[in-house]
């Protein structure tokens, strides 16, 4: 909440970045207390691939229609369709990393000097040195080296024209701070973070939904599964694991035990190269 | 109607413990924490997978666990840590984060930077090498920032076979260096974080050593919030146009010290116009009461203008406000401070305009000594100067209090941060 608040006392034009994951449905709780009974001092911007789940997408409008908050969408489709991003091809092809052009558009078109992201440094090593309040210049780029040192909670969001803030106001949370916060606060989640049944087919050690996104591999075959998402990204690139988790304390208690990392268990786009996040950060993703 | 004080924030809850770990090049910190990730079982399965894979392949004797935590590929390719790096694990009792620093080029930004949020310091000796002139900065920057912990972990004991005489030689040579810290707790234990020995688990290898491992005492230490007078800087005027909440007026912010309960009698300065507390919402619930650090709402009894930067406080207990005051600066910019320097500065949730009017000394962080005379400051230069600002801060001596008692310089051009300040009492 500090955070949040020290954000809009200081930016003319922030945003919120949501994705319908639950570190981002935790930052619309935050952000719920910290300016409630007023009205966010900043609208919400989903980039939408066109490869999201169903699920995600209703959960996006049944939230946005409780919160009576404004919605911004930028769409990766029209990217493609205006020439500013190519589409990937072939059986592996994802929509992740063009989600970093749409990102930069929708920042540069509604002029916003921040954008707030629901990143936790636990996530992956390359994120244990991002700061809070983490300075991109004019091209959207993440420059490790030249990141102000955070002091005490005194946040610097000065900018020069042309550049902007990524905002993470969960950085010291972990995956289980998450889910304890989710129960302690009494959270409604998208239904495919528990447990449920569905057709799903297994690549490289990991089980995909079925989807029209994704094309089948010779030997690949689509069977049922109950499982369940940890981590809620494309249907083309997050993976589900089995799980009997239904409840939000089944969840509770699966992720106090996992011996997997979230990303290292659900997330292709991760797996490439050992620095792909460190990358992808570089040039603009979150 | 009876209300519970407020808990506090989610991530400063009682049982969080943060420390900053520093070490020099060779000292086995990366290894130490990769040690607590491992026998805490916070690494994930993937991880170890993937550092026993780089070990193998690097042809090391046995699996790295410094791997763990070098993140950025430039600091795998140069096999040393930049910046600091956040890692986060927990026990049964308590959740850990560590700030951790690098030990050689930039230290004192980042150890000063880590050292800002954290209780307690972990500070590396190697036994072979016993104090040497890092261990000496280490601590004196911990003892500077008010860490009110310090740990002084005497590492590699393997490699002076677990000998006693050893460690009460390091425990005689490191007296008078802590004798000269203004440090309240100081521990010392015999480890080895390559083995583990005393890590998580008591040692077996050195029975004579009664006292706790490493972990039992970060999980048993006592995180005392040291009651404070009443600080709430105002961060945000909450005021929906609304018809339903009309006459709506909040002050939001984080209580930076003390308590604070319904009906309390109040000021808010500048203006220094007397009120009382009317009520007190914490989490979209209205509380009787809530203590530092929690992110509240308040809203006073009188109709006054209140806005961001101001400080509710009690009357009885009024900070100092002052244009001119002391402090101690850590630089961090390349850019040299020099004296008349101006620069933005701010102090909990108020920027301001200041002038650097004169450079008092500058610490000679190995020695303690203090050198007057100084024309000009370099990045890593901890020294004390005289400041003067363009409108009055209310703040307290650093040691009574590391929120209202600190503040940043920012660069007005390039509106880099160039400096952490700690206000003198």
């Amino acid at each position: 909440m500090h955070i949040l608040r020290e954000l809009v006392a200081e930016r003319e034009r922030p945003c919120l970045l949501f994705s319908g994951g639950k570190d981002s449905i935790v930052l619309l709780r935050l952000a719920e207390m910290a300016f409630r009974p007023a009205r966010f001092p900043f609208p919400l911007v989903h980039i939408d691939t066109g490869h999201n789940f169903p699920e995600t997408i209703e959960y996006r409008d049944r939230t946005i229609a409780r919160l009576g908050e404004r919605l911004i969408v930028g769409s990766v489709q029209a990217s493609i369709d205006q020439g500013r991003a190519s589409e990937e091809t072939g059986p592996r092809a994802s929509r992740n990393r063009l989600q970093t052009v749409t990102l930069l558009d929708t920042i540069a078109k509604h002029e916003f000097d921040a954008a707030i992201g629901g990143a936790r440094r636990d996530e992956e090593k390359a994120r244990a040195k991002e700061r809070i309040f983490s300075h991109r210049d004019e091209l959207g780029q993440w420059e490790p080296k030249q990141q102000r040192p955070e002091l005490w909670a005194l946040y610097n969001a000065r900018l020069k024209k042309g550049e902007h803030l990524r905002v993470f106001p969960l950085s010291n949370w972990t995956e289980l701070d998450v889910w304890q916060y989710i129960a302690r606060e009494d959270i409604d989640l998208p239904a495919l973070y528990f447990a449920h049944e569905r057709e799903v087919f297994e690549r490289d050690r990991m089980l995909y939904a079925a989807n029209p996104f994704m094309q089948l591999l010779p030997r690949e075959q689509v069977r049922r599964e109950v499982v369940r998402f940890r981590t809620i990204g494309d249907m083309s690139c997050t993976g589900a694991v089995r799980s009997n988790a239904r409840t939000l304390d089944d969840v509770i208690a699966e992720v106090a035990a996992a011996r997997i990392t979230e990303r290292g268990a659900t997330r292709a786009d991760d797996r490439f190269t050992e620095a792909a996040m460190e990358d992808r950060k570089r040039e603009g993703y979150f | 109607m009876v209300t519970a004080l407020a808990a506090p924030e989610q991530t400063d809850e009682p049982e969080l413990l943060r420390f900053t770990t520093a070490g020099s090049v060779d000292d086995g910190k990366s290894t130490l924490i990769g040690r607590l990730l491992y026998d805490t079982k916070t690494a994930f399965e993937d991880q170890l997978a993937h550092v026993e894979d780089v070990s193998r392949r690097r042809g090391d004797e046995r699996v790295n666990l410094a791997l763990l935590t070098d993140g950025l590929r430039a600091e795998r390719e140069q096999g040393i840590t930049i910046d600091v790096a956040y890692r986060y694990f927990a026990t049964p009792r308590r959740k850990f984060i560590i700030a951790d620093t690098p030990g050689h080029i930039q230290y004192t930004r980042n150890m000063v930077t880590g050292a800002s949020t954290a209780s307690l310091a972990i500070v590396l000796v190697d036994a072979r090498l016993g104090v040497v002139e890092q261990t000496r900065r280490h601590a004196l920057i911990a003892s500077l920032l008010k860490i009110p912990h310090l740990v002084f972990a005497v590492n590699k004991m393997d490699l002076v076979g677990w000998e006693r005489a050893r460690f009460t030689e390091l425990a005689a040579q490191l007296e008078p260096l802590a004798a000269r810290l203004d440090i309240p707790a100081i521990t010392t234990i015999p480890i080895s974080a390559l083995t583990g020995a005393n890590v998580v688990e008591r040692s077996r290898e050195m029975p004579w050593f009664t006292g706790p491992a490493l972990l039992e005492h970060l999980e048993t230490v006592h995180v005392d919030r040291i009651a404070t007078e009443l600080r709430f800087p105002v961060q945000w005027v909450i005021r929906p146009q609304s018809d339903e909440f009309h006459d709506y007026r909040g002050y939001a912010g984080q209580l930076a010290g003390g308590v604070v309960r319904t009906g309390d009698r109040v000021v808010v300065l500048p203006s220094g116009k007397p009120t009382r507390i009317a009520r007190i919402e914490h989490s979209g619930r209205v509380v009787d009461a809530a203590a530092a650090p929690a992110s509240i709402t308040l809203h006073l009894a009188d109709d006054l203008d209140v806005g961001r930067g101001d400080l509710i406080c009690r009357p009885d207990e009024q900070p100092v406000a002052s244009q001119d005051f002391d402090a101690m600066v850590c630089w961090m910019s390349e850019r040299p401070l020099v004296p008349n320097g101006r620069y933005a500065l701010k102090h909990t949730t108020r920027w301001t305009r200041a002038v650097a009017t004169e450079i008092s000394y500058r610490l000679d962080i190995n020695s303690g000594e203090q050198h007057g005379g100084a024309s000009e400051l370099r990045a890593n230069d901890l020294a004390r100067i005289r400041i003067r600002t363009h409108a009055p801060i209310f703040g307290d001596p650093y040691n009574r209090n590391r929120l209202t008692g600190s503040f940043a310089l920012v660069d007005e051009t390039t509106h880099a941060t160039v400096a952490a300040g700690m206000l003198l009492g």
